[in-house]
């Protein structure tokens, strides 16, 4: 660990809550440990807001060790910062130079309303999940687990997929707000799967109809989401998910 | 009030269908008369929320976070146990029963324990066909490892996220329920205190973390799945906003908390690193399976490691404990590291950290099979720390990890209060006094997806509930009561942050009630804690208004509560002067300076009765019955 100190200017997006209108308000911060997580350099700002009497800067977080998807901001256009493969809390500030300028903003979508500050309503993630991101079963009379079996590489693609986090940086990222990585993620996992097999026309159609009327834009192909995507999860799961969803809508 | 656990008799392998058999059931018509509230959404909470909602039930399920997929189930790395046997190794339900209760140390009860194994089992079909993608051998059966020192390999994961895997598999089977209309999901919102009418647990205050409005919700059952109580310590490897807050409340409007002072400390965190630390992050204790663990031999050798010869270098593990070396269990690891920084040996900048060494392994079976192993694991610390442990060696500390104790329940996971359930990490019941590696996400989906379901109903079979409303005086009393503490934060205008009282309660208690406890420091920390809260009281600063959300408010009211549970933890542990599980009584140990345990005097569960603020919790004991296995002490010499 170096730990040496560094100095730097941020410029954060402040919004007292979701209708009244938000500005950037400009904060320097000193002796900054380079081995400082991103939220900790955020924290020893507000506890410098919070006694010098200003309201500290709000912000989502919980696990801090990138598994949550609590945390998210864009900082310097890039949602999760400029670390690839990176959420907020495991970005560190080695990564930045003394002097430096940050501009931090909450994930901005047309879906996602800012609550206050850096934190925004993501629930609508949750409502795609509803409209048929499961299999449907109720707890009690499974088969045995080793019944039906998996290729293991079939187990490793659904893996990579369900590694989602949820955490929404591929509808900030996306220049249509769109969250099809989202979606194509859960509808590969359980494609992928003999589990999930059964249920696959209705789910895709379902969940890119949720997706559409919450005010998701569509898939415009410019990779953005899988840029900036915390657990590096690939657009060949939109493409995959393309295919469910025409195989469905043509053949039911 | 003698505590009854209401454990059924006959034979320990058919208490469980027994009981089932013997709970009155509610017919199907019935059920969606039955309001139950669930707060917390982590795999206990989430799993009971969709069961019951599948069972016809109409479920209220309340979370602290944005979305119920956030909870800190979702960051557990290892695995899930299971006695299925698939790997033919000699596994049992039997022997994962007698595993956990030993590994326990002998403070947990048989019954819970043995319905656990019995029921890990039907968790994995479930969790199958739900579609989580566990890994796989290469003829598509599951694939197991062995873990935490478990003899057989009995652990089912899916890469390093399994907890994060088996959650969504939950979180998915409530959104169904939600979909279905029979799960009203209410995100983020903070239970601020449990209502009790006529003796019985009939709904929750809870506050709206965005707009501060306070309002009661009532139901014919209770349940909290609101998780451990870790972050007492401020510094630990639970999610920033894990809390007691939900449980506490329960206490103090009745119902008993078990074994607070039973805190399991992991060996392998990465360090400290400065003040401004806000969380631990756990590495895999598999590490130990390859990395050597050491330090300099000369108090004070400042010198990096790899300008320190071999003959200079204390591999102590493999000293003191030759059978077990490295791989002794997680309290004989952490406290081992603790006593060489005690002795000023310790390395790294801040003089609290062992090196975890994987020179020797890395000669050995080359750096590709090393890498194969713990690729993953070295990526994140080198992500943390900007060190390379491929080059030179980790550095580790034990941090605060899980909490064995928790609300007293039944056999039925019921409180002292009726009609208030408790389940997962919550609840005191499985693991004694230490719990065994891939066993925390085993007993949070058996206590959601199966004992509950089965248990509830027989309560409200037999149970005639007068029908209530959120107009009630008991609910109007909660709301007041929960505003007043608000205002009485905001209001105080001081001039220190929640965080550093936080802090310095966290400090206070790693110190004298952490894996080493001894009677002065226990008495010390007693001592201190009313100090710290009464500053707490008149000197917080806390900015806001309640009328929007404000996260100061919300950690404020959070470590207001650990102000107070905090003296009962340190209570219990000053009570218990045997060394057991996780943690060293320093008044009992036996001649080498092992932990030595006392049956005789110390073979219950301590239940703390809440007798009101500021006065001494009484003690109500259950004593532990031992009727299928044989009480022996723990060695690894």
């Amino acid at each position: 660990m170096s730990n040496d100190k560094i100095g730097l200017t941020l410029k954060i997006w402040r919004q007292p809550c979701s209708h009244s209108k938000g500005k950037f308000e400009t904060f320097h911060v000193n002796n900054i440990s380079s081995d400082m997580s991103f939220l900790e350099m955020l924290d020893v700002l507000n506890e410098h807001l919070t006694l010098g009497g200003k309201q500290p800067v709000a912000f989502d977080h919980d696990c801090r060790e990138g598994i949550c998807g609590m945390c998210g901001a864009v900082v310097n256009g890039q949602a999760h910062g400029p670390e690839k493969g990176t959420t907020l809390c495991q970005l560190h500030m080695r990564h930045f130079r003394n002097g430096d300028t940050l501009v931090i903003e909450p994930f901005r979508a047309r879906a996602f309303k800012v609550e206050r500050d850096l934190v925004v309503n993501r629930s609508p993630l949750d409502k795609i999940i509803q409209a048929g991101g499961y299999v449907s079963v109720n707890t009690g009379g499974a088969p045995d687990g080793n019944g039906v079996p998996v290729a293991q590489d079939t187990a490793e693609q659904a893996m990579d997929a369900a590694a989602c986090i949820g955490c929404g940086a591929c509808v900030a990222a996306c220049p249509n707000g769109s969250a099809m990585l989202f979606v194509g993620a859960k509808v590969s996992q359980l494609v992928l799967l003999p589990q999930g097999y059964p249920e696959r026309a209705g789910r895709a159609l379902n969940m890119v109809a949720e997706m559409d009327e919450l005010g998701f834009g569509n898939c415009g192909n410019e990779r953005e989401c899988e840029a900036v995507c915390p657990k590096s999860i690939s657009i060949r799961n939109i493409a995959r998910l393309n295919r469910e969803f025409f195989k469905a809508a043509l053949f039911g | 009030m003698i505590l009854d656990a209401k454990i059924p008799s006959g034979p320990l392998a058919e208490k469980w269908d027994k009981h089932r058999f013997e709970t009155r059931l509610v017919n199907p018509a019935n059920k969606r008369k039955f309001t139950i509230i669930v707060v917390g959404t982590g795999l206990a909470g989430a799993s009971a929320s969709a069961t019951l909602a599948e069972l016809g039930y109409h479920v209220k399920t309340f979370t602290i976070h944005d979305s119920p997929r956030r909870a800190h189930s979702i960051a557990a790395q290892g695995g899930i146990n299971a006695a299925k046997n698939y790997q033919n190794d000699g596994d049992s339900i039997f022997r994962l029963f007698y595993d956990t209760i030993k590994g326990g140390d002998f403070r947990s009860r048989e019954a819970n324990v043995y319905r656990l194994a019995q029921i890990s089992n039907s968790i994995i079909d479930q969790c199958v066909a739900q579609g989580i993608p566990f890994a796989r051998e290469y003829g598509g059966t599951l694939a197991n490892r062995s873990f935490g020192g478990a003899q057989v390999s009995r652990t089912f994961y899916a890469r390093g996220q399994t907890g994060q895997q088996l959650l969504l598999g939950a979180y998915s089977a409530l959104m169904r329920q939600v979909k279905m209309r029979k799960v009203e999901i209410l995100p983020r919102r903070e239970m601020l205190d449990l209502i009790v009418i006529d003796g019985r647990a009939r709904g929750i205050v809870v506050r709206d973390m965005r707009s501060g409005r306070i309002s009661s919700h009532v139901a014919d059952g209770v349940v909290l799945a609101t998780g451990g109580y870790g972050n007492v310590y401020f510094l630990s490897t639970n999610a920033m906003n894990s809390n007691v807050t939900a449980a506490w409340r329960a206490c103090k409007q009745g119902a008993f908390f078990a074994n607070p002072c039973f805190v399991q400390i992991h060996p392998t965190c990465i360090p400290v690193h400065g003040d401004y630390q806000s969380k631990l992050t756990l590495m895999s204790e598999s590490l130990r399976n390859d990395g050597r663990v050491w330090v300099p031999k000369k108090v004070g050798d400042d010198r990096d490691p790899d300008r320190i010869p071999e003959e200079e270098r204390d591999y102590y593990l493999e000293k003191k404990y030759p059978s077990f070396g490295n791989l002794v269990p997680r309290d004989v690891a952490s406290r081992n590291a603790k006593e060489q920084c005690d002795q000023e040996k310790g390395v790294g900048q801040t003089g609290r950290a062992v090196y975890l060494d994987f020179a020797e392994a890395i000669e050995r079976d080359g750096l590709e099979m090393i890498l194969k192993k713990y690729g993953n694991l070295f990526q994140m610390y080198e992500k943390i720390t900007a060190s390379d442990p491929r080059r030179e060696p980790m550095m580790i500390y034990p941090a605060v990890h899980y909490t064995m104790g928790g609300l007293w329940v039944d056999y039925n996971l019921m409180s002292t209060i009726p009609g208030l359930f408790v389940l997962g990490e919550a609840n005191f019941s499985d693991h004694g006094a230490n719990r065994l590696g891939a066993s925390a996400l085993m007993q949070g989906l058996a206590d959601g997806y199966f004992v509950l379901p089965a248990t509830i109903c027989g309560y409200l079979a037999e149970t005639k509930l007068a029908p209530v409303k959120s107009d009630h005086v008991v609910c109007e009393k909660g709301e007041k009561q929960a505003a007043d503490k608000i205002s009485s934060l905001l209001n105080c205008s001081g001039k220190r942050t929640v965080d550093d009282f936080h802090k310095e309660l966290g400090r206070l208690l790693w110190d004298y009630c952490g894996m080493a406890r001894n009677r002065n420091g226990l008495e010390t920390a007693l001592a201190k804690i009313p100090e710290i809260r009464e500053e707490f009281r008149h000197n917080v600063l806390v900015p806001g208004k309640n009328e929007s959300l404000n996260q100061s408010l919300e950690r404020a009211g959070r470590l207001e509560d650990y102000l107070e549970f905090a003296e009962m933890m340190v209570v219990d542990a000053l009570q218990r002067r045997e060394s057991c599980g996780c943690h060293l009584r320093e008044e009992s140990q036996t001649a080498e300076g092992e932990a030595r345990r006392d049956d005789e005097n110390y073979a219950y569960v301590a239940a703390w009765e809440f007798a009101g603020d500021g006065k001494s919790p009484k003690l109500h004991r259950e004593n532990l019955v031992f009727e299928n296995v044989t009480l022996s002490q723990r060695s690894y010499k």
